[in-house]
């Protein structure tokens, strides 16, 4: 039925498969530039704004079904918590994806809020990190993850810049990982803004586009220089994020690592990585093709004599 | 007797009415309360007493910026609107949407060549304009001095009746 011949058909199969081999190898390579996808959410938050009402923590435990908290999310007495001798602030937990920290930086007449969560980059590293895949960066900018695909092997929690997935400590059988998900499956998905955006007082928290947040964070901070620091975090900052914080006070002084690259996690092995597949694929057959051409007459020397020498010149 | 109390009435009410007429210009229709229940949700609507806040504030344009005639504040208002025209709507809600992220506000978000493209909601709105005139005066800045919660509002945020029974949580310093 078929005219393909099966000089076609090789020659067919063999570009086919060259094409395929190439493929991935670019993409490898191309991941470095990737800026975000153009329509992708994000949400803004000024920190110039926040009450420290801890409003979006009740809002992700009720959305995401999280248990019951240790204490009331209108108890003030969390912000004193303090963790490794006085270090460290609240962090993000298997039980609160978000949290709200109070800092005293010395131009502030007042506390200075600051909400944690995942920063959803546009190139994550707990994605490049994760070697069963079960991070997903999706169209809506949001970085989510597969419970049922996760080994619970902890490798992003190392790789994330801003220390926040957290792991099912208490789970005894079956840990995983557990994150922010932007309210990806019920809302974000959807067009809806996340939980912690729609109950969020003092609009802190502005949800939109990430390319008109930027350009609404600049204005903001055009129209009002003697209130905002110039600097948007999040911007660049390892690449850039789908959230991103504008301040009136220095960043470092709000508890953020203002020391991280502005280059994605990512490009740290791009190269490498980039190389592997070439390497698997190219080096066991050259070097076999090497082997045989420097051992091709060293094994005729082993023959007996019976033979006429025929691989000899 | 009865004759001279009967002008002494006019007179009065003369007199009233020309003290009133001024204020009647600015204020026509000012109310003397607002019930604020239009988002109430976790927390109980709001009775605002506008005839006191009126007397506090002083100039209308503190809280309505531009839109009650009685000129912008803000320098940067001001370019554009400058007439001392009263608006047709004076209402927050007016101007300053229930539901700030809908994909209407979110398309505008993105319109280039619209002034007000970064409008904040109503919820924000009533927050920014309250709290920061309230720490300035020392006026109620904790969330229940102006509103008490709802019974959903406790069951959110796990307080009141749904409070966490009082564990072992040591708070302050953790290893």
């Amino acid at each position: 039925m078929s005219k393909v011949s099966r000089r076609k058909f090789l020659a067919g199969s063999l570009a086919g498969g060259v094409a395929a081999m190439l493929a991935p190898v670019k993409k490898v390579l191309a991941s470095g530039d990737f800026r975000g996808f153009p329509d992708g959410m994000g949400v803004l938050v000024d920190l110039t704004r926040c009450v420290g009402c801890r409003s979006c923590e009740a809002a992700c435990n009720k959305e995401q079904g999280l248990p019951a908290p240790d204490l009331p999310f209108d108890d003030d007495s969390v912000f004193d918590e303090t963790f490794h001798h006085g270090t460290q602030k609240r962090r993000t937990t298997e039980k609160a994806y978000t949290v709200v920290n109070r800092y005293e930086p010395k131009d502030s007449d007042q506390p200075v809020y600051r909400k944690v969560q995942c920063n959803h980059c546009n190139e994550p590293a707990c994605l490049t990190s994760c070697f069963v895949k079960a991070y997903t960066k999706t169209n809506e900018g949001a970085v989510i993850y597969d419970e049922h695909v996760c080994v619970g092997c902890r490798t992003c929690m190392v790789a994330c810049p801003h220390n926040i997935p957290a792991y099912a400590y208490s789970k005894v059988i079956d840990p995983v990982v557990k994150k922010c998900i932007f309210c990806y499956d019920t809302r974000v998905s959807k067009g809806r803004p996340p939980a912690c955006v729609e109950i969020c007082p003092a609009e802190a928290l502005t949800f939109g586009k990430r390319k008109d947040l930027l350009r609404l964070a600049r204005a903001r901070i055009k129209s009002s220089p003697e209130k905002y620091q110039q600097e948007i975090y999040g911007e660049h900052t390892v690449g850039g994020s789908a959230w991103m914080y504008i301040a009136g006070v220095p960043f470092e002084e709000l508890g953020f690592d203002t020391t991280l690259p502005n280059e994605p996690i990512i490009n740290n092995v791009k190269g490498f990585l980039g190389m592997v597949p070439m390497v698997l694929a190219i080096w066991p057959a050259l070097f076999t093709g090497f082997h045989l051409l420097a051992t091709k007459n060293k094994d005729h020397d082993h023959h007996d004599d019976s033979h006429t020498g025929e691989g000899e010149k | 007797m009865f004759g001279v109390s009967n002008w002494h009435m006019k007179g009065l009410l003369l007199l009233l009415l020309t003290l009133l007429l001024p204020m009647g210009v600015y204020a026509m229709d000012a109310p003397e309360s607002v019930t604020i229940d239009t988002i109430a949700k976790y927390y109980e609507p709001v009775e605002f007493d506008h005839a006191m806040h009126m007397d506090v504030a002083e100039d209308c344009s503190v809280c309505h910026h531009h839109t009650t005639g009685t000129g912008a504040t803000n320098p940067y208002c001001s370019k554009c609107h400058s007439e001392n025209r009263e608006s047709a709507t004076v209402a927050c809600q007016g101007c300053h949407s229930a539901d700030p992220f809908s994909a209407e506000s979110i398309r505008r978000q993105g319109e280039l060549n619209l002034f007000h493209d970064d409008l904040i909601g109503l919820k924000g709105a009533y927050h920014e304009n309250c709290l920061g005139c309230h720490r300035q005066m020392d006026g109620p800045t904790g969330c229940e001095d102006c509103h008490a919660k709802t019974d959903a509002g406790e069951r959110l945020y796990h307080s009141g009746k749904y409070a966490p029974e009082p564990s072992t949580h040591s708070a302050a310093e953790h290893e």
